[in-house]
């Protein structure tokens, strides 16, 4: 069985060069297209209420939670989705792990939808949204800001993706001067690659230090940063394990199933790294008492319990290449990010001069439905119409 | 002037040589005259002199008061004076026998002293005492004297049958103003003085004449007193703070206030506490009834003028007028934001629902998804399908 | 290579956790041992405020009226009225996109004395404290929320803000609020009408207090009244100032005499929290039953973030250094080949 690596060669030109890549193809208007649009078109409905009548006419995020849904799922927890790109191309092209190599454009396509949607949720966040692009001015910019750090990292992590997504265009529409063109500086991008998910991913973390008290002692710390960023990359591991099981499945594709052994072993490391600096961190802080009645008790064990999970069913050697472990211990690890992050962001805040409530508005989780709903309609349009995913040799198993 | 009419009147008075002996010792004409003398000094018309002398021969029938008078200016007296209803004609001379008064006692000297004797032996135990003014206590009491028997000895012997005891005014009911600064006559309430004996204080300066009617009335009806407080005011009357009841509370509430007599807001009749009102100190009722009958805003606030506490023991003649009251017991109105209420927007059904239900989903379709990934796996392991793809 | 990347990876792990533990402590530790942590900001030297006492406040909300006047505000129905309040009634119930300054009660019990713990009542003011280190100022990405060099006031410009809420959501004291209901909100909060100061009249809220609850003047100064407050005792006569401590703004005033009736809480509420405020408080009511944080360290969680920050990324040394290393490594590993 011929390697899919080895149809290339070094220095080849182009007539011997084979796109490894190709388009899945298929019928595009499929059952959850269908389903999916519903959700657009529903979340497209409230998001026009939300600009004609404001934020109060949709969501119930209130004066004692400013931050509530939207920001929580759409942007901090949908970043992390994102990191699928990240944590591939560090292993690909940083470690250089060739095996890693068809892993990489999927999972870019991921975070390219992960973060441009995060971008579309906070334009709906925003409250004075037509001056958002004072971010980018640099007379406006308050450099003590972690948010615009966060902003200004993620908007151009948007556009090195788009970047690094280009050569799938280019490819489908045969602009073969134009790719390997830009093929010769693609480098650069995937370093920025690298480098801008470590600093903003682990951004998100620091925005909640300032908060202080009002986090409850579950999640405060100064550690806050290394956290998210351990989070983002077990939460990449996660995407990326996810997505290519979720793939084989759906689209009838043989896994690469000695890749995903790796990365299952690297996400349940960085799993069980994060569990005990939790540990240690409480230790240090002299908080060990906070999991037994601190504000948000019940969703810190859920949140533990989820990561705990993930690592046990990943733990013995045979699960890492069955498929059903993969998935249980991908969702398991996913569902635990999710909720570590939902923890910090809404569930242990604690508002000041309360007692506020907060619970997303229906319309909320329909916009955050629509939302993710618009990301798996792009998904699906982009894998059968460019070459996203690796072919499929009918030789190999 | 009733000169002329007595004659005619007389006829229709029916029996009076049953009036002998309670007359005093009176001629029945002299007795016509001095009640027809009494009604033209009361100010009322000739015809009252024939229900003053049915009065006082059904006197016994009619509840005794015995009206003393202490260290007093007789404003309180003054502000009886003021009643229509009853009018103090029907009051005395229908409702009550008004046994001694020194201010409308026509008879004087040893006549009036006699028969409150006479009264007070007659309805040992069922009379009512009323004092007005401050009981003298310094040097055995000898700074006010009637009849040469001190105001303190007199006050304890009447009590001592009375059935009930009142006192009307700030001064019978706590000291007042004599007992205020450096109080030379050692003037003191007669709660004070008459200890272990009950007694209704009704104070005031002068207090309304209905809340010490009203309170006489209720007793001489139903032959108990009302409800009383702890210092033994009626609690109809002052119950309540006069902040709780005045009419410029919200202006008080919106926080507009007079800075200084006669600027805009004093005009518009602002609140006045920043001119010192003691209203949010003080227990009256004045704002609800205003003085004199005649009509709404006639007590001092409504004038624009702050209250200055009349009726309150350590506010009245106590606190410089224009000093700021404490503001006493007001439980704040339910409008008033509490420190800790509960804020923001909560659950709703729908909401909870549709998390539940996406939860649930995934979680379902987790399951589902995991059970056929396993059978795949184990489809992987058999030995027919190697080199076959994945289905 | 003598090391395989194995071995180094797994040396290297091992090697990690054992620093990661250091470097817990280190970072995590509490503030004082804390070695992330940027110096405090000092207050302005001509910092200004105001006093409040809530022994003397009679809960009459002039101020709250008179706030809303001089701010243009709406009135404010609280959500249980809305039934029978059309909106002739200004009742709102904490600070929000319609209220800038609101006075609130403290019951307990039968509420039967002013200014007692137990079976009392207590008024509390709450508008923007101007803090030292403002969380606000800290936090806002386009500089909407700043902080006056001079007078120390935290002023708010819409014409710059991108509706983020971050500052809602760091304030310690829960200030700053915005605007829901408009399709074009903006943040809202207590700026110390500083455009009434301009003509040098006083704020709002210190020009229409009948007690002097409420006092403007120099932070300084008011902090030295606010001692002399809480060092008096119950039945002392002493003098109340009403309006500007100094008699300079808004021009002089009289204040008044009376009696002190309570014991006052010996704590300054500001004068420490979070790095100080610029408003202070006063009280015979302990502050955390009043609702206020009390339980909050003695510097402002701004130093702690921006601590954070300026470690990681102070001249950007840090990202460019990893930055460089990255792309040696992404170009050694891509030139031969394609990059997916």
């Amino acid at each position: 069985m011929a390697s899919i690596l080895s149809d290339r060669t070094s220095g080849s030109t182009e007539s011997t060069w084979v796109n490894p890549h190709k388009p899945i193809g298929g019928r595009l208007i499929t059952e959850p297209f269908l389903i999916a649009l519903i959700f657009v078109g529903i979340g497209g409905i409230l998001m026009a209420q939300r600009f004609a009548g404001g934020l109060g006419a949709v969501a119930n995020i209130s004066d004692g939670y400013p931050w509530g849904m939207w920001v929580a799922v759409d942007v901090v927890i949908g970043s992390a989705f994102g990191c699928a790109g990240y944590v591939m191309a560090f292993l690909a092209y940083i470690l250089n792990k060739g095996k890693y190599h068809p892993l990489v454009r999927p999972a870019v396509l991921a975070s390219l939808f992960g973060y441009g949607l995060a971008g579309l949720a906070v334009l709906v966040d925003l409250g004075r949204y037509w001056n958002f692009y004072h971010l980018l001015l640099p007379w406006y910019a308050q450099p003590n800001s972690v948010m615009l750090e966060v902003g200004l990292c993620v908007a151009t992590y948007t556009i090195v993706l788009m970047v690094e997504f280009t050569p799938a265009f280019l490819e489908k529409f045969g602009f073969e001067n134009a790719r390997r063109k830009l093929n010769r500086l693609l480098f650069f991008f995937v370093a920025l690659g690298v480098l801008l998910p470590t600093m903003h991913q682990s951004s998100l973390g620091t925005m909640m230090v300032v908060v202080g008290h009002k986090l409850s002692p579950l999640w405060q710390t100064q550690m806050l940063p290394v956290f998210f960023w351990l989070t983002a990359v077990l939460m990449g591991f996660g995407v990326v394990i996810w997505e290519s099981v979720m793939a084989s499945l759906c689209f009838n594709r043989p896994t690469e199933k000695a890749v995903l052994r790796k990365v299952a072993e690297l996400m349940l490391v960085t799993t069980a790294l994060f569990v005990v600096l939790r540990l240690v961190d409480f230790a240090v802080r002299g908080q060990l008492g906070a999991p037994f009645g601190a504000h948000g008790t019940l969703m810190f064990w859920v949140e533990t319990a989820l990561f705990i999970a993930g690592i046990l069913v990943v733990l013995p050697k045979p699960a890492r290449t069955e498929r059903k472990a993969l998935f249980l211990g991908s969702s398991f690890v996913l569902f635990g990010g999710i909720i570590y992050r939902l923890n910090v962001y809404i569930v242990g805040f604690i508002p000041a001069v309360g007692p506020w409530s907060y619970f997303p508005s229906l319309a909320e989780i329909f916009v955050t439905v629509g939302i993710f709903a618009l990301e798996v309609l792009l998904y699906l349009i982009f894998v059968k119409t460019l070459p996203v995913m690796h072919a499929v040799n009918a030789k190999h198993g | 002037m009733p000169d002329g009419l007595v004659d005619r009147e007389a006829e229709q008075l029916g029996d009076l040589d049953s009036y002998e002996g309670t007359l005093g010792g009176l001629t029945r004409r002299e007795f016509i005259n001095y009640c027809a003398g009494v009604a033209a000094f009361l100010g009322l018309p000739s015809a009252m002199g024939v229900k003053i002398a049915e009065a006082a021969s059904a006197a016994a029938r009619r509840p005794s008061v015995i009206w003393l008078s202490g260290s007093a200016c007789t404003g309180c007296t003054e502000t009886l004076l003021r009643t229509n209803h009853p009018s103090l004609d029907t009051l005395i001379l229908e409702q009550i026998s008004l046994e001694y008064c020194e201010t409308l006692s026509v008879g004087s000297g040893h006549q009036a002293e006699n028969w409150k004797k006479k009264a007070m032996q007659e309805n040992h135990g069922k009379y009512l005492m009323v004092l007005d003014g401050a009981v003298s206590t310094k040097d055995n009491g000898i700074y006010a004297k009637v009849a040469g028997q001190t105001v303190l000895e007199m006050v304890q012997e009447v009590a001592a049958g009375a059935a009930a005891v009142v006192s009307i005014g700030s001064c019978g009911s706590w000291g007042g103003w004599p007992s205020t600064g450096v109080n030379p006559t050692g003037c003191k309430g007669l709660p004070e003085v008459l200890k272990g004996k009950p007694v209704v204080t009704i104070p005031g300066c002068p207090p309304n004449p209905y809340n010490f009617l009203s309170t006489v009335l209720h007793f001489v009806t139903f032959g108990k007193l009302p409800e009383l407080d702890d210092k033994g005011r009626p609690k109809f009357a002052y119950g309540r703070l006069i902040h709780e009841n005045c009419e410029r509370r919200p202006h008080f509430d919106a926080g507009r206030f007079a800075m200084e007599f006669g600027d805009y807001g004093h005009r518009q009749g602002y609140c006045l506490y920043k001119l010192g009102c003691k209203g949010p100190e003080t227990y009256a009722n004045c704002p609800s009834i205003g003085f004199n009958d005649v009509g709404q805003g006639t007590w001092p606030v409504g004038t624009g003028h702050p209250c200055f506490g009349c009726t309150e023991q350590g506010v009245g003649f106590s606190k410089p007028i224009h000093e700021l009251a404490s503001l006493k017991s007001v439980a704040p109105p339910n409008s008033y934001p509490d420190v800790r209420s509960e804020k923001g927007n909560g659950a709703s059904p729908g909401a909870v629902a549709a998390v539940a239900g996406i939860t649930g989903a995934a979680i379902g379709a987790g399951a589902v998804i995991a059970s056929r990934l396993g059978k795949q796996d184990k489809a992987d392991e058999s030995p027919q399908s190697t080199g076959k793809t994945g289905a | 290579m003598t090391l395989s990347r194995r071995n180094f990876l797994s040396r290297a792990a091992r090697g990690s956790a054992a620093a990661a533990a250091a470097a817990c402590t280190a970072v995590a530790a509490p503030p004082a041992a804390n070695a992330l942590q940027r110096p405090p900001k000092p207050m302005p030297a001509e910092a200004v405020g105001l006093l409040y006492d809530s022994t003397l406040c009679i809960g009459c909300k002039a101020c709250v009226k008179a706030c809303k006047d001089a701010n243009g505000m709406p009135v404010e129905v609280a959500p249980e009225q809305t039934a029978w309040n059309g909106g002739e009634w200004d009742t709102p119930v904490e600070l929000s996109g319609k209220t800038l300054n609101v006075i609130k009660v403290y019951t307990n019990g039968t509420m039967a004395e002013k200014d007692r713990e137990t079976d009392g009542f207590a008024f509390i003011k709450r508008q923007c404290l101007h803090c030292a280190d403002p969380s606000c100022v800290s936090v806002c990405p386009v500089s909407a929320m700043t902080k006056d060099a001079r007078t120390g006031i935290v002023n708010y410009n819409p014409d710059a803000c991108i509706g983020c809420r971050y500052c809602v959501l760091s304030c310690p004291f829960g200030v700053p609020k915005y605007e829901y209901d408009s399709p074009t909100g903006q943040i809202r909060k207590c700026q110390l009408c500083k455009h009434r100061l301009a003509e040098n009249q006083l704020p709002a809220c210190a020009d229409v207090c009948p007690t002097g609850a409420t006092l403007f003047g120099r932070t300084e100064e008011l902090k030295a009244e606010a001692k002399r407050r809480v060092a008096l005792k119950p039945g002392e006569r002493t003098h109340f100032p009403r309006g500007d401590i100094a008699g300079k703004v808004g021009g002089a005033r009289d204040g008044h005499e009376a009696p002190v009736r309570v014991a006052y809480q010996q704590h300054i509420y500001g004068e420490k929290e979070l790095g100080g405020t610029q408003c202070l408080a006063v009280s015979a009511v302990p502050f955390d039953k009043l609702n206020l944080p009390t339980d909050v360290p003695e510097t402002g969680y701004p130093t702690l973030s921006e601590g954070i920050q300026h470690t990681l990324y102070a001249g950007m040394v840090g990202p460019a250094t990893l930055l460089a290393g990255l792309v040696y490594l992404a170009h050694r590993n891509t030139k031969d080949h394609d990059v997916d």
